[in-house]
């Protein structure tokens, strides 16, 4: 337990020290919310679709959680080559109680992440709908963050170096945010689209954090919970499983 | 005459049985017997792509012998690897200290993988960053530190769970003749202090002779020679360790492959440019 605590405080503090990577990743979820959101809003307005800001904060927040929790995922290669990994796989300590330290950490601090870019959508005009569903908001924020960080991990403990990232930013992160429903309305669209988006994992944390935070909840909160949470437990089981057979 | 039953055999720190490790076609370490008696320090000498680092690799539970066993202190590396961790403490040949974190940070989260409690990881990290002299700077992040330094703080770091067996893996590469110096002066008290068994590789023979008291001699993955110095020479015929190694190993010029580690660092450095 105390392990567990050491190395996912060891996240924290990595993150709080890089105030680079911190403001970093903030500016471009919020030049997705300033350019589309101020761009497309009097489009969707005119549309019928009301404040284009409000259904487009939720998903610019959960943006800002998939990156960082991605990256943190990611790091397990930046250790492997700073050695630090090694010095964990030496010791006296279960792969696994590892591994959830790091994921636990990660997904903290990727979460942290997603609530200060909330903080900034309150500066463009965003409201808080409902309150009283905030913790669940949180709970949806936080498994996001946990289900890419893991999902990271996992990716990272089979890429031997960073070349594969780019690879990995292109046809995956990229992918995943832009086809998640995170910047339009999923209803009437094409069909393929609307398959793609279904086997999208990030569709059902976006759409159960924007209904969360009082937006259109399209797969209803207890479907999103459900999916959200059975794919981060999975994520969890894969990433474990794959760490346990890293070899330095 | 009356048969004497032989002495109790001495207790190993390390017992290496028919040890063999392939990489696809490559045998980079081919049935390997080796044992290390405790206490006292060894030299696992050989040239580049010998198979030094596999076996440490393999000694430290990092990967998966193709056939073999090893024991530490008595523990079975495939069978019981916490027990086996436990023993052993490393300072590897790549710095392994987390560069975001302070050097009592460093200290206190390895302590903390090795069950120790919060008062006894305090005092531990106070004296070995005293004997290391490092203790005034234990609040400065370890990205500030130079080389020396950090190395400094990993032999600190490998020795705050009193490991019965401490794996140096070219501790000194890159260091000053002061640095050096000082490292060895800490080993020498360790080993004396606390009985530790130091397992050494380097390529640095002058210190080899200097402070191993045996030294075993590996190419090829296999073993060439075991003894101490002063052995090794008479049986090479030769005045140095430098001179009995090369006429051990021979004088052609290995290559050793880059691992994704090393085409990971030049990457870096590439992309630093």
């Amino acid at each position: 337990m105390e392990v567990l605590f050491a190395l996912w405080l060891r996240q924290i503090k990595r993150y709080l020290r890089s105030r680079a990577r911190l403001v970093g990743s903030l500016g471009q979820p919020l030049l997705f919310l300033v350019a589309l959101g101020f761009g497309f809003g009097p489009m969707y307005r005119r549309a019928g679709g009301g404040n284009f800001i409000q259904f487009l904060a939720p998903g610019v927040v959960a943006m800002g959680a998939l990156f960082t929790a991605m990256f943190s995922g990611i790091e397990v290669i930046w250790d492997k080559q700073f050695g630090f990994l090694k010095e964990t796989l030496v010791a006296p300590v279960p792969r696994i109680t590892i591994m959830l330290g790091r994921n636990l950490g990660g997904a903290t601090v990727a979460t942290v992440q997603g609530l200060l870019v909330l903080g900034c959508t309150f500066l463009a005009g965003f409201r808080v709908g409902d309150w009283m569903t905030f913790p669940l908001a949180l709970l949806f924020l936080f498994l996001i963050a946990l289900l890419f960080t893991a999902l990271g991990t996992a990716l990272a403990c089979r890429l031997e170096d960073m070349q594969g990232f780019q690879l990995i930013m292109n046809f995956l992160i990229m992918p995943v945010f832009f086809l998640s429903g995170a910047l339009f309305p999923s209803e009437g669209l094409p069909a393929g689209m609307d398959i793609v988006m279904k086997l999208d994992p990030l569709s059902y944390g976006v759409d159960g954090l924007r209904g969360a935070l009082g937006g259109p909840c399209v797969n209803g909160l207890p479907a999103d919970l459900a999916v959200m949470v059975t794919l981060s437990a999975l994520a969890l089981w894969l990433g474990a499983w794959l760490f346990e057979g890293v070899q330095a | 005459m009356t048969l004497r039953k032989p002495k109790s055999p001495p207790e190993y720190a390390i017992e290496i049985r028919g040890l063999s490790r392939s990489f696809g076609a490559f045998k980079a370490v081919d049935n390997l017997d080796l044992s290390v008696e405790a206490g006292g320090v060894f030299a696992f000498l050989g040239p580049n792509g010998a198979g030094k680092t596999t076996t440490i690799k393999m000694l430290t539970t990092l990967l998966a012998p193709s056939a073999g066993s090893l024991k530490l202190c008595g523990f079975d590396v495939a069978k019981d690897p916490r027990a086996a961790r436990r023993c052993f403490g490393i300072v590897f040949q790549d710095p392994s200290v987390d560069d975001e974190l302070t050097a009592a940070e460093n200290m206190d989260l390895h302590g903390a993988m090795y069950g120790l409690a919060k008062a006894l990881r305090r005092r531990r990290t106070e004296e070995l960053l005293t004997l290391v002299e490092l203790w005034d700077r234990r609040s400065d992040p370890v990205k500030r530190f130079s080389g020396g330094m950090k190395r400094r703080l990993e032999i600190a770091r490998a020795l705050m769970h009193e490991p019965r067996v401490l794996f140096l893996d070219e501790p000194t590469v890159g260091l000053d003749p002061q640095t050096r110096q000082h490292l060895w002066d800490y080993v020498g008290k360790l080993c004396k202090k606390s009985g530790t068994t130091v397992f050494l590789t380097t390529h640095y023979l002058e210190e080899a002779e200097k402070v191993a008291g045996r030294i075993a001699v590996i190419d090829h993955g296999r073993l060439v020679a075991q003894g101490t110095a002063a052995e090794l020479r008479k049986a090479t015929r030769t005045k140095s360790l430098e001179a009995a190694f090369i006429k051990l190993t021979g004088h052609g010029l290995r290559q050793e492959e880059a691992g994704g580690v090393d085409r990971l660092r030049q990457f870096r450095k590439m992309w630093r440019r």
